[in-house]
């Protein structure tokens, strides 16, 4: 690659930091850019949460992180502010969708909707080419097709793809992802070697607003933070053949495939089957009922192809730990595909993506209603 | 790269001649001014001259100064030190972080605060002030100068307000010192702030001027250091720079640098304007300091415009950085009524002494340019472009 002005996305870990020292050492010209988006501090001491929150995303450690690795290895670095669209098109629709009684993934929803979009205007607007990230993916230009590919990183064990999936093209052609041909050990070793300090900082997992994951309480500080109070969303047990058994105390408290905590005692296990968010109805049954063949997925984007003309034989992921599986994909209206599996999947759950992969290549996604 | 500074409101280097006044103070005379020895007083008179320039300065009596660590202590001994329970208080919606947050903590004590609101010139209606006034207030705090937009208020007609109903009153002249004159008995007040790096002395000092016969709670107790308002060992060289500092400034309003000042300031707006359309002064139409200017350039981020212009050498600002670096939308303009994105395509250029005429050239050549740029990104600018054309 010829030295060019890049701006990488820095969140103050070890994969971004990598990126950052790594284009520098290549000789590009780089700026360090790390979005702020949601401020940590705001829910402490509501109930449930905790009253200081340390080390997660858009603390003021990462940034500090952030900072240092732009100071050892000398580029200039911005914070830039994005908690209002963050808040508006992320924190939002995660808590709307949760009362409704669906299972969100936020982390795409950012991605697509923020993430990307923010990041290579700011990188415009302040003179860099492209954008690069420490996503685990891989993005190449298709000679073939003549179209810009999102493909599977080498490490699978971090896999980021299912989550970049609402890419566009337009997006990936100025996007990199230096990792997408490394292992994490190696991402580490390459830290070590540059001198970074948080070569040995521990990853993250979780959601990043949510703190240790908890999603309730979460829900519960959120809305007294903004005055609201907790919708009553309480309602009934119901079997598939419509019979009540019981009581729930709100349908935000499930998600599909779920079978603690039904508070119920019967002679066989009961799962979450689905929950209807209209007639405040979780509905239980046996595990089997939870396996099924068909999804429909809607607000498409595809990467590998313009059109799906035809029917086409792919391999579908259902969440982000899920191992796709063999499928067919074909159009139903202008913005909807059915996906139908070769062997029945469990636990599909609205809400989360549905992504489709044909070998290491991302052929688009949609959200599964 | 050719880098020029334009905000001085945020910090301005150390002049030369201060770095000189105080260098021995580290050094050749270091004695403790507590001391009674030969070292001792040899501080402690450095210490009393630096307060008597400070006092020339504000035009108060040496024995009036009380030396901090900056202009957020002074605001605070001021605040902290006058109010206790059951008091009430006025302040407005434009003051600084170090007044602002201070009454907020106030009110969480449950201390009742009265915040004035400010026109769309970023002024205050001393009549709003009048009117707030309860029979238990005992404190009213209202900037002298603001920092964002650098206008002026009207505060000695509030400080006449004050005196008639007997309530305190406190000004925030941090932005103000050095800019322009100040006479605390014209503007009538008990308490007032400054601070030592807006005016060309380093970091970490400032100076509260306290009337005599105000009784204030220190905040920190200790020696009886500053007449047992202040305790801890005085910061000797620092003290000695805001006097050097305060005493070049003195001297700079009889060499008319500050009418020199503004007009380089007036050719930076008048030229900017004359070049960038949808774009204007906030402020524009009020008193205001001779170094600041506060523009709005409509459809565009002024985040992003202060990264341009950083990556070409120019450093300016916007709103103010909240802990982590980030901007945060101006609580200023947003209380002059800006809309949100006006406040946010909004920049602030501030000058110091060192700024010269090829500083400004610098910012004219950078400026409209960068601003057309973003722009020509802008969604918002462009779909305006359709329709007008």
């Amino acid at each position: 690659m010829c030295p060019n002005t890049i701006a990488v996305a820095m969140s103050g870990g070890v994969d971004s930091s990598t990126v950052a020292a790594m284009l520098r050492a290549e000789g590009h010209n780089v700026i360090g850019l790390t979005m702020q988006l949601w401020n940590q501090r705001r829910l402490a001491g509501h109930t449930g949460m905790p009253e200081s929150v340390q080390g997660r995303c858009c603390s003021l450690d990462d940034v500090y992180d952030a900072r240092r690795v732009a100071e050892t290895i000398g580029i200039p670095y911005y914070v830039i502010n994005h908690e209002d669209r963050f808040e508006q098109d992320v924190v939002r629709p995660f808590v709307q969708e949760y009362l409704s009684g669906r299972t969100p993934i936020p982390c795409s929803l950012c991605n697509n909707h923020l993430k990307f979009d923010q990041l290579l205007t700011v990188a415009q607007q302040v003179g860099a080419d492209a954008v690069a990230t420490g996503h685990y993916a891989r993005v190449e230009f298709g000679e073939e097709c003549g179209r810009w590919l999102l493909k599977r990183p080498a490490d699978r064990s971090k896999d980021q793809t299912y989550f970049l999936f609402g890419l566009t093209q337009e997006q990936l052609s100025r996007t990199l992802f230096p990792l997408g041909g490394m292992t994490k050990p190696e991402v580490r070793e390459l830290a070590r070697k540059h001198g970074l300090a948080l070569a040995e900082k521990r990853d993250s997992q979780e959601i990043c607003f949510v703190p240790g994951g908890d999603y309730k309480n979460f829900l519960d500080a959120y809305l007294a933070d903004q005055g609201e109070s907790m919708p009553d969303t309480a309602g009934e047990l119901v079997t598939t053949d419509g019979r009540v058994i019981g009581e729930h105390s709100g349908i935000h408290n499930f998600t599909v495939g779920q079978r603690k905590g039904l508070g119920v005692a019967t002679g066989s296990p009961l799962y979450v089957l689905q929950i209807n968010g209209e007639k405040r109805q979780v509905i239980v049954g046996e595990q089997e009922r939870l396996y099924s063949r068909t999804l429909f997925a809607r607000k498409i984007n595809l990467i590998s192809v313009d059109d799906l003309k035809h029917p086409m034989q792919v391999s579908v992921k259902i969440r982000h730990r899920h191992e796709a599986a063999a499928a067919t994909i074909e159009k139903t209206s202008a913005d909807e595909i059915v996906v139908t599996f070769d062997e029945p999947q469990r636990a599909i759950t609205p809400g989360q993506a549905a992504v489709f992969y044909n070998e290491d290549i991302v052929v688009g996604g949609g959200w599964i209603s | 790269m050719r880098r020029v500074y334009l905000d001085n409101n945020a910090t301005t280097p150390v002049r030369l001649e201060v770095l000189e006044a105080m260098r021995p103070y580290f050094g050749e005379h270091f004695g403790n001014a507590s001391s009674i020895h030969h070292h001792g007083q040899e501080t402690r008179a450095a210490v009393e001259r630096a307060r008597e320039s400070v006092a020339n300065l504000l035009g108060c009596r040496p024995a009036e100064v009380v030396f901090t660590s900056g202009g957020t202590e002074a605001d605070n001994l001021a605040i902290f030190g006058l109010v206790q329970p059951g008091d009430h208080v006025v302040t407005s919606t434009i003051e600084h972080h170090a007044v602002l947050n201070s009454c907020k903590h106030l009110q969480e004590k449950g201390i009742e605060v009265t915040f004035v609101p400010v026109d769309g010139r970023c002024l205050v209606d001393p009549n709003d002030v009048r009117r707030a006034l309860r029979p238990n207030t005992k404190l009213v705090t209202i900037m002298m100068a603001n920092n964002e937009t650098g206008v002026i208020q009207p505060v000695e007609k509030i400080g006449k307000i004050c005196a008639e109903a007997d309530v305190y009153f406190h000004t925030d002249a941090v932005q103000a010192a050095s800019k322009v004159p100040i006479r605390v008995k014209d503007i009538g007040c008990d308490l007032l702030s400054i601070s030592g790096h807006k005016i060309h002395a380093p970091q970490g000092v400032g100076a509260l001027y306290v009337r005599k016969g105000t009784t204030l709670e220190p905040r920190f107790f200790g020696g009886s250091h500053e007449r047992s308002r202040r305790a801890g060992t005085e910061n000797v060289p620092g003290i000695v720079a805001l006097g050097k500092a305060a005493e070049i400034a003195m001297r700079s309003f009889e060499l008319a640098e500050d009418r020199e000042m503004a007009a380089l300031r007036d050719r930076l707006e008048i030229e900017i304007l004359n070049q960038v359309e949808s774009a204007g002064i906030n402020g524009g139409g009020a008193p205001r300091v001779p170094n600041t200017s506060n523009i709005y350039f409509d459809y565009i981020e002024g985040e992003a415009l202060v990264i341009a212009l950083d990556l070409k050498g120019l450093a300016v600002s916007t709103g103010a950085a909240c802990s982590s670096g980030a901007i945060e939308p101006s609580h200023v303009l947003t209380a002059m009524g800006l809309r949100p994105g006006q406040a946010r395509a909004s920049l602030r250029f501030s000058l110091g002494k060192q700024n010269t005429a090829e500083d400004v050239d610098f910012a004219l050549e950078l400026v409209p340019a960068s601003v057309a740029r973003l722009r020509e990104l802008s969604p918002l600018y462009n779909r305006k472009e359709a329709i007008s054309s």
